[in-house]
């Protein structure tokens, strides 16, 4: 067998759901399989290769970021949280648990991305119209709900949250 | 919310689901995430011709590549093929091998396939494979490959037809000598991608004991199990298949894929563990696809709208291939064209048409939506061709509830029905003549609105029988093992729902295993509607025996007469003295204690293999209000009522949910999707970038 291809390895410090990781990658790595494949953080998925689902959405600096679209050498320097980074102490955060307060999940396989993407979402705007919500949601892909229930997650979680901007 | 907590009131409970907490904190466990030390990654070169001769293959550089293990073609492994089981007399099954050779059919198939140390490592190697083509002219629409000096989609075969099918009942040429009107019609549902959001996939791992087991995104484990044994000429009982959490299947995730039999045969061969994840791309042109059938019927009618024959021809497309499920949805459309009205004279025949597109199969409904577009857009057609109100036609014609169980004019037996009933609630809950004044309004002002009725039936159950069994554990905890295995549909909630309501027991009482072959007795698995119907049927009836044994131990352990044994919360007590308790947990130290009745056997587990033969007919009616921009085009919904019937409701939350998951597939049909290839065969909609499947933004609101 051929001798593995040697490749420039580019260093990495990155900051995820509070832990520091000091590593190298392959240039070509992108983020999403650096997050599961390197950090074992699977609930981070891949559900396309055009970036259009959504599945793999993380914070990276406090923004809803789809992992697939981005380096792992380009997050240097980043703090990225994932759906694992989300609960606190064994406590689900208010949008984990408005997903299944209003059942906002069948598969559950793009729920991890929909959950960042609302995370982001009452971040920016704690008390979002239907309508706005919805178009949060663009970019995420569900299959088995018809979004409704998604939706109906997301305002139980603006409600419990009490529509206010907290910050965790 | 009903409390978790007690027996009672479980059954119709909006009970939330077992599976999220694990699902939302991200850490359910689907296929990809699985990581084996040692493991290969697999990766395949795709043709993008739909068909063309193969006149070389050259893998020289791909072998050569660092991290490469192996690099095979068709060649290498023509031994291996795709198992498929005729479902018609004289069906054409030409052969469908793992990787292909001479000649490709479709664009999408392999022509190689590289096993390297990552995935990235595979992919590149499969890049450096370089073949050369001859493009052959090819076949695209079902209905063209039929026409005289169409190309054959297979050149194996001397004609495109793979079987044509008929079912007919009564004397329909009478029937329609006798007919005052004749409404003829065409129409064509358009082929759909399934698109679970996590692609296909799989990890095999062969086991030093000679044992192979496979993590599998899959609706069936055991079915594709027996599949897979075939395939590969390995023993059964040493495939050990488990479906870890499935994100989504829709159908498409039944069959036995060849991308599966090769990571097995090529781990096996290589002493490894390998990983096959499909990308978007992959899965979009391998994974089977749905509807494309083609629709040419007639209706006789009496000038008073009574239906008084139907013919339907149905040219269904195939695709290439064939995999275990794929002549089955034209089957499925046959077995229901006459939908909810009498029409005892019948004539339906399915031309099922191989072209060079991916193998359509199972998706949504099956043949069920394509049957119900149909009849209710052919009867919508008659009631405007004889002046008649749509409605009116439809009562007319309806089963009524005294004539069931009905005989339908193509031999099926419906078991119940209401189509009036269901009929009137949705238009009571649509206000349906307040419904038809705004549209009459708004037509006078030049708009374009619309609203369509429709009603159905739909089967739930079939493909022979379901398992479950129940297990009473030493400390009184109840196990039960399904083989109808979980993507999305809250098994493990409903499941535990019914058997805690039977068992009087606490829902935290219990837990439902599935997706494990080596756990779980032989089973079938999760398709077609079945799964409340065949697994929780085949597990109540095991439940029922384990009542009937642990009543006989209860009454042994308090010397009383079992039929004085009564069902308690947690146990039994004797009849009329409710503090002579026994719980669950003391009949089972006594049935593994060595205390049960003389002549009784230890344990406390049954298991039931079910088989009701014959499927439960759901039935509803649907009113939609449709508005067309008539600058843009763009339709939007206005409102959508739904009715639908589906029997005793076990979680009303999780049935709502499902109903909201078929509207969207449903109105991404009607509205948006089609998987579209070019006049050379080539694939238009391959990626999520030109593929529309409904977002968020595009849900109306939905009127349950």
């Amino acid at each position: 067998m051929a001798a593995e291809i040697e490749f420039a390895a580019v260093p990495i410090r990155v900051t995820v759901n509070g832990v520091q990781h000091e590593t190298v990658v392959e240039p070509r790595t992108l983020l999403v399989y650096f997050l599961r494949e390197h950090l074992s953080l699977t609930g981070v998925h891949v559900g396309c290769d055009t970036s259009q689902c959504g599945a793999c959405t993380i914070q990276l600096n406090g923004r809803a970021v789809k992992s697939c679209t981005i380096l792992a050498a380009q997050a240097n320097g980043a703090e990225i949280t994932t759906v694992e980074g989300l609960a606190r102490e064994g406590v689900l955060h208010p949008v984990q648990e408005g997903f299944r307060e209003k059942h906002g999940l069948q598969c559950g396989y793009c729920t991890p991305g929909m959950i960042m993407t609302a995370v982001s979402l009452l971040e920016t705007n704690p008390n979002p119209t239907e309508e706005e919500i919805r178009h949060a949601l663009e970019g995420n892909l569900c299959r088995c709900t018809g979004y409704i229930n998604i939706v109906e997650s997301i305002r139980w979680a603006a409600e419990k949250m009490g529509g206010k901007n907290v910050s965790r | 919310m009903t409390s978790e907590h007690t027996p009672a009131g479980l059954i119709g409970a909006s009970i939330r689901r077992v599976e999220d907490p694990v699902l939302v904190a991200g850490k359910g466990c689907y296929v990809d995430d699985i990581q084996l030390p040692g493991m290969l990654y697999l990766a395949f070169l795709r043709t993008t011709y739909p068909h063309a001769k193969i006149i070389s293959i050259t893998t020289n550089a791909a072998k050569a590549m660092a991290g490469v293990l192996t690099v095979v073609i068709g060649e290498d492994v023509k031994q291996l093929n795709i198992p498929v089981a005729p479902m018609v007399p004289d069906q054409k099954i030409p052969p469908h091998p793992l990787l292909v050779r001479g000649a490709v059919h479709e664009a999408g198939v392999a022509v190689a396939a590289v096993v390297a140390r990552s995935r990235a490592l595979a992919q590149d190697a499969a890049g450096a494979i370089e073949v050369e083509y001859e493009a052959l002219p090819s076949v695209i629409d079902a209905e063209k490959a039929l026409e005289p000096g169409a190309p054959l989609a297979r050149e194996e075969l001397d004609s495109n037809i793979c079987y044509v099918a008929t079912k007919k009942g009564g004397d329909v040429e009478k029937a329609f000598a006798q007919a005052e009107h004749i409404c003829r019609m065409h129409i064509a549902s358009p082929r759909q991608v399934a698109l679970a959001i996590e692609p296909r996939g799989i990890v095999v791992r062969p086991e030093p004991t000679g044992d192979l087991t496979v993590w599998l995104s899959t609706q069936a484990p055991h079915r594709v199990r027996g599949d897979l044994a075939t395939a590969l000429g390995f023993p059964e009982h040493k495939i050990r298949v488990i479906a870890p959490d499935v994100g989504g299947g829709f159908g498409s995730k039944g069959p036995l894929y060849r991308e599966y039999v090769l990571a097995c045969h090529l781990a096996l061969k290589l002493g490894r563990p390998i990983k096959w994840i499909a990308t978007r791309s992959e899965d979009f042109v391998t994974t089977i696809q749905g509807r494309d059938q083609a629709m040419t019927s007639e209706l006789a009618l009496k000038k008073d709208g009574t239906m008084l024959g139907l013919k339907v021809r149905v040219v269904a497309n195939l695709g290439a291939y064939l995999y275990s499920s794929t002549a089955g949805p034209p089957q499925r459309m046959m077995g229901m064209a006459p939908g909810s009205y009498q029409i005892q004279n019948c004539h339906v025949e399915v031309v099922a048409v191989f072209t060079n597109t991916t193998p359509t199969g199972p998706y949504r409904g099956a043949g069920r939506p394509e049957s119900v577009l149909n009849i209710e857009r052919l009867i919508d057609k008659a009631a405007k061709e004889l002046g008649l109100d749509r409605l009116a036609l439809r009562r007319k014609n309806f089963i009524r509830p005294e004539q069931f169980p009905y005989k339908t004019g193509v031999g099926v037996e419906y078991d119940s029905g209401d189509y009036e009933k269901s009929l009137s609630a949705a238009m009571r809950l649509s206000d349906y003549d307040k419904l038809i004044r705004e549209r009459d309004a708004a037509q006078a002002r030049g708009e374009l609105v619309g609203v369509g009725v429709s009603t159905f039936v739909e089967p739930s159950g079939g493909a022979g029988f379901e398992s479950g069994t129940v297990r009473v554990e030493r400390t009184g905890e109840i196990t039960v093992l399904t083989g109808s295995s979980s993507h999305g549909q809250g098994h493990e909630t409903s499941y535990a729902q019914v058997i805690a309501d039977k068992m009087h027991v606490s829902m935290e009482h219990v837990v439902i295993r599935h997706g494990d072959t080596i756990a779980v007795q032989q089973g079938v698995g999760t398709f077609g509607s079945r799964s409340m119907v065949m697994g929780g049927g085949s597990m109540t009836l095991a439940a029922e025996r384990v009542i009937q044994k642990a009543r006989r131990i209860a009454a042994h352990l308090v010397e009383a007469a079992p039929e004085d044994m009564m069902q308690a919360d947690g146990g039994f007590a004797v009849a009329g003295v409710p503090e002579k308790k026994v719980t669950w947990r003391q009949i089972a130290a006594a049935a593994y204690g060595g205390r049960v009745p003389p002549g009784m056997e230890p344990g406390l587990q049954e298991t039931v293999f079910f088989d009701p033969r014959r499927e439960a007919w759901g039935f509803g009616a649907h009113v939609a209000m449709v508005r067309i921009d008539r600058e843009t085009g763009k339709p939007t919904i206005e409102k959508l009522v739904l009715v639908d019937d589906c029997g005793v409701i076990i979680n009303p939350m999780i049935v709502e949910g499902q109903v909201h998951g078929g509207v969207a597939q449903g109105l991404g049909e009607a509205l948006r999707e089609q998987m579209l290839f070019g006049d050379e065969g080539q694939v238009l909609t391959g990626t999520l970038m030109n593929y529309a499947v409904m977002r968020a933004g595009d849900m109306p609101e939905l009127t349950l």
